[in-house]
């Protein structure tokens, strides 16, 4: 496992940016910025509702690529997992969150932001589920 | 305009998601972790992030109508079901397996990193089944 260092200014100044692309989506164009919500409906899509979904996911790499081309320490990339740990929990996101309706940007935030109880209890169950599996990956299974 | 809109939105999402280090799997599990040592940055993301849209979706409240759409798309729902606890339990196991989420899984798709590449297939495997079920429920 690899330790990371607390840095809350870069963690401020990121959630500042992603707050205020949360606000300017929802007040410019009336949508949430829900990541699952986006990526689900683009499968399926309902008539014309499909182009600014692609172009709102197109730009998340498109935004961490220029920030990482400006600072070169936000590239920093630390994946440990294995193959079937990779498959399993990309599943498990993926049917998870379309389950749920959202996931950390649709209820951690954005439902958050808006005081939904649905995204309270969402958002609690995820963070307590995540910190288990951690817990246990960790902790447990790995404790050799 | 829209999908300008949405560019721009989804660059400054990505941007965040970035400069504040949520990219990287092994700070979000640092996180997640508070029985090793634990990385608190997460939660000031979300914080500055809640600080920041909350007034944002106060302001859109006392709208009719956003800038440039039509109607507000805001979820109407207020039940407390089954379906949310176990699809964000689901979802939590998951992201703890891993480290990554929806947003920052995508995002790292500029780094040309092929773990990334093998989780985001997976996560829009798991996205399109579900959806392809839910689709075939409710036409």
């Amino acid at each position: 496992m690899e330790e990371t260092a607390f840095t809350p200014l870069s963690g401020l100044a990121g959630g500042v940016l992603i707050g205020a692309a949360s606000a300017g989506l929802l007040l410019a164009s009336g949508r949430i910025a829900g990541i699952s919500g986006i990526l689900g409906r683009s499968f399926f899509p309902a008539a014309g509702d499909l182009a600014w979904r692609l172009a709102f996911l197109l730009g998340l790499p498109l935004g961490a690529w220029l920030t990482g081309a400006l600072a070169p320490a936000t590239r920093a990339l630390a994946i440990t997992s294995s193959l079937p740990r990779l498959v399993a929990g990309g599943l498990l996101v993926g049917i998870g969150t379309q389950i749920a309706n959202g996931c950390t940007s649709g209820h951690g935030i954005c439902g958050l932001a808006r005081g939904s109880r649905r995204s309270l209890v969402a958002t609690l169950v995820f963070m307590l589920t995540a910190a288990a599996t951690t817990f246990v990956a960790r902790h447990v299974l790995a404790a050799s | 305009m829209q999908a300008l809109v949405a560019l721009l939105c989804g660059l400054v999402f990505g941007s965040g998601l970035a400069l504040s280090g949520m990219t990287n799997p092994a700070k979000v599990l640092g996180f997640l972790d508070v029985a090793g040592r634990w990385d608190p940055t997460l939660a000031f993301v979300m914080a500055a992030a809640l600080a920041v849209a909350a007034p944002g979706f106060a302001l859109a409240r006392r709208r009719a109508r956003p800038w440039l759409g039509e109607s507000f798309a805001i979820p109407t729902r207020r039940d407390v079901d089954a379906p949310l606890a176990i699809g964000a339990a689901l979802f939590g196991i998951g992201w703890g397996l891993v480290g990554l989420c929806p947003g920052p899984a995508l995002a790292d798709l500029a780094r040309g990193s092929p773990p990334v590449f093998v989780f985001v297939a997976a996560m829009a495997a798991g996205v399109a089944l579900q959806r392809a079920a839910t689709v075939r429920r409710q036409p």
